[in-house]
C-alpha cells in the first residue's frame, strides 16, 4: 500500500476562486468500519467534480455527506468539517432541513414521487415556503432540465408514466425547482440505457454554466466526458484529486494510472 | 432414427415421476381449499336455512322480547353501531400515529426495541383479559361506568396492536428512495409523511383497520365483562348511556335460551352480523382502491 496524503494539494489547481464547498479531514464510520478516511475537498463554483472509485470504495458515502445525508443511516459517526462557503454544515447550530434546500441531490435510481408531472416539481418549493408564481417556476425548472417540449402537454400525469430517462431529468428538474447552490448526483445514469445518459450528460453540461456540480459515478468514461475536475477515491481515501485533463493523461499516483487504464476496479 | 441412450431413458422415466408427483401435490392443495370452502358453505347454509322464516323488516325494528315472533335486533345493532364508531374514532387515529413513530421517528434504542415486542405481544392476549383492565381502568378507576365508552375504550385496547402491526408493515413497504426524496428536497420528517408515506401506505393500513375492525364487531367476552347485557329494549343514546348491547351479546343470549324459537332467531341474527360485515369489507375495499388510483 501506498502511503495517501491527507489533503492532496494540486498546482493545477484554482488558486484565485473560492471554492463553494470543502471537506476537511473528513472520515465518516458506520460503526466500526471506517467509509471515508480524512478527506480533503475542494468543489468550486460553476464546474463539474466527478468522483470516480471502485465499488465499495466510499464515494456514495462520501457524497451523502455535502447534504447530510448520512444523518438518516443509523450508526454513523462523521468526523472533520464540511463547509458550505464560509459555515460548517455540520456545526451544531445548523438545521440539516434548512440545509437540503441549497444542496440539492439526484439519486442512482430515478425516484418520482408517485404524483403529477407538476406536483413533482412544485412540491419542494411548495413545502419550503417559496414565494413567487409557482406555473412559472415548474416550467423554468422542467425547460432548464430539458424535458419541457416533452411534458408540457401532459403536466397532470403521473410523473411514474415517464420512460427511465425521463424520470430521472425529472428528478433533476425537481432539485432545480430549489434553486440549490450545489447539485449533487449519486451515479445518476447507472440505470439508463445509452442514449438517456447522453441525454443527462449534455444537461449536465447545461447545468454547470449556473450550478456547481458533484457526481459520483462508475463510468470513467463519463468522468472524462462531462468533469472539469477528477477526484479517485480508493478504500475511503481520496488518492489523487486534479482538473480531469491532467488526471486522465498524467495521473501522478500510480493506483490512479492502474484504476484509469482498467487493471483492478 | 437413433434409439434413445440409457441415460436419455432414465432421464425420461425420472420426469414422469417427478410430473406424477407435481399432480399428486396440486391435489392435496385443492382438496385443502375446497375443505375449507365446503364448511364456509355449510355454515351459511346452516344459518340461513335456521334463520330465514324469521327475516323481515320487523327483525330489524323490533326491540328484544320474550316472544319469538315480536322480538327484534335493533337494539343490538345500534349498540354496535355507536360501539364500533366510538372504537374506530379513538383506536385509528391513536394506532396509525404510533405506528408513525415507531417507524419513522423512534431511535434505534432498546427502549423502543422493548415497546415493539411487547406491542406484537399484546396482540396475542385472550380478549377476557382486556375485559378485565377495561373494567378495572375505565369503569372503576375512572369512573365511567358500565356505558358504551367504557366498551368502546376497552375495544380499542384490544384492536390497537393489531392496528399498529398493521400499519408499521404498510409503512415499511414504502421505499426508502422515496423518504429521501423528499428529505433531499429539505423536506422535514413529518412533510414527508404527511404527503408521500401515508398516501402511498393508504391502502396497506386500511387492510389493518378492517382486519381489526372485523375482530371488534364479533368480539363478546369483553363487553360482557365491561357491562353489556342481553336484554335491552331501547336504544343507547349517547356515549355516557349505561345499558347497551351489541350483536354478537344479543346472539349468544338469544342461543342459550331453551326454546327452539329463540336459537332460530339466533340465526338471523347472525344473517344480519355477516351482511354488516360484509358492507363494512366492502366500503373499506372501495376506499382502498380508489386511493391506490389517486396516488398512481
Amino acid at each position: 500500500m501506498m502511503p495517501v496524503q491527507p489533503s492532496p494539494v494540486d498546482q493545477t489547481l484554482p488558486q484565485s476562486v473560492s471554492p463553494i464547498m470543502r471537506t476537511v479531514d473528513l472520515s465518516l464510520y458506520y460503526q466500526d468500519f471506517q467509509a471515508v478516511k480524512k478527506a480533503s475537498l475542494s468543489i468550486f463554483p460553476e464546474t463539474v467534480t466527478a468522483v470516480i472509485g471502485p465499488s465499495g470504495c466510499g464515494k456514495s458515502s462520501y457524497l451523502r455527506c455535502f447534504n447530510r445525508m448520512n444523518d438518516f443511516t443509523p450508526g454513523t459517526k462523521i468526523d472533520g468539517q464540511v463547509f458550505l462557503h464560509d459555515q460548517n454544515i455540520y456545526a451544531p447550530d445548523v438545521d440539516p432541513v434548512a440545509l437540503r434546500r441549497n444542496i440539492g441531490m439526484v439519486f442512482q435510481k430515478p425516484n418520482p414521487f408517485p404524483k403529477s408531472i407538476y406536483h413533482n416539481v412544485a412540491w419542494g418549493p411548495k413545502i419550503n415556503g417559496m414565494a413567487g408564481d409557482m406555473r412559472a417556476r415548474v416550467e423554468r425548472a422542467l425547460k432548464k432540465s430539458a424535458l419541457w417540449d416533452e411534458v408540457k402537454d401532459k403536466l397532470t400525469q403521473s410523473g411514474l408514466s415517464l420512460s427511465g430517462g425521463q424520470q430521472q431529468r425529472l428528478c433533476i428538474a425537481r432539485t432545480i425547482a430549489m434553486e440549490p447552490d450545489v447539485i449533487l448526483m449519486d451515479e445518476p445514469c447507472s440505470a439508463l440505457d445509452p442514449i438517456s445518459t447522453g441525454r443527462i450528460e449534455d444537461l449536465i453540461f447545461e447545468l454547470k454554466k449556473k450550478y456547481s456540480i458533484v457526481i459520483v459515478t462508475h463510468n470513467m468514461q463519463q468522468a472524462a466526458r462531462i468533469s472539469d475536475f477528477t477526484v479517485f477515491m480508493y478504500q475511503g481515501d481520496i488518492v489523487e484529486y486534479g482538473p480531469t485533463e491532467r488526471i486522465f493523461t498524467n495521473p501522478e499516483k500510480k493506483q490512479t494510472e492502474d484504476y484509469i487504464r482498467g487493471k483492478f476496479g | 432414427m437413433t434409439e434413445p441412450s440409457l441415460e436419455e431413458k432414465a432421464l425420461r422415466q425420472n420426469l414422469r415421476v417427478r410430473h406424477k408427483k407435481e399432480k399428486a401435490f396440486k391435489f392435496l392443495c385443492m382438496m385443502a381449499s375446497a375443505f375449507s370452502l365446503l364448511f364456509l358453505f355449510s355454515l351459511f347454509y346452516n344459518v340461513i336455512s335456521n334463520g330465514w322464516s324469521y327475516v323481515s323488516w320487523d327483525f330489524l325494528t323490533h326491540f328484544p322480547s320474550r316472544f319469538p315472533h315480536k322480538a327484534g335486533i335493533q337494539s343490538a345493532i345500534w349498540g354496535s353501531v355507536w360501539l364500533m364508531g366510538l372504537t374506530a374514532s379513538l383506536a385509528i387515529p391513536i394506532g396509525v400515529a404510533a405506528s408513525i413513530y415507531l417507524e419513522e421517528f423512534a431511535p434505534k434504542h432498546p427502549l423502543i426495541k422493548m415497546v415493539e415486542v411487547n406491542i406484537s405481544n399484546l396482540a396475542g392476549v385472550p380478549s377476557v383479559v382486556y375485559g378485565l383492565l377495561g373494567l378495572t381502568i375505565f369503569v372503576r378507576v375512572l369512573g365511567l361506568g358500565r356505558s358504551v365508552l367504557s366498551g368502546a375504550l376497552t375495544m380499542s385496547l384490544l384492536v390497537l396492536p393489531v392496528i399498529i402491526i398493521a400499519s408499521r408493515e404498510a409503512l415499511k413497504t414504502v421505499p426508502d428512495s422515496m423518504r429521501y426524496a423528499a428529505l433531499a428536497l429539505g423536506a422535514t420528517k413529518w412533510q414527508m409523511v404527511r404527503d408521500h408515506v401515508l398516501p402511498a401506505s393508504i391502502p396497506g393500513i386500511m387492510t389493518g383497520v378492517i382486519l381489526a375492525m372485523s375482530r371488534a364487531i364479533g368480539e363478546t367476552a369483553p363487553l360482557l365483562i365491561v357491562g353489556a347485557v342481553g336484554f335491552v329494549p331501547f336504544n343507547p343514546r349517547g356515549p355516557m348511556d349505561e345499558a347497551f348491547t351489541v350483536m354478537p351479546i344479543q346472539i349468544y343470549n338469544w342461543a342459550s335460551r331453551p326454546q327452539e324459537a329463540f336459537h332460530e332467531l339466533a340465526a338471523t341474527g347472525i344473517m344480519v352480523l355477516l351482511v354488516v360485515l360484509l358492507a363494512m369489507n366492502s366500503i373499506a375495499i372501495y376506499l382502498r382502491h380508489r386511493f391506490q388510483r389517486k396516488n398512481l
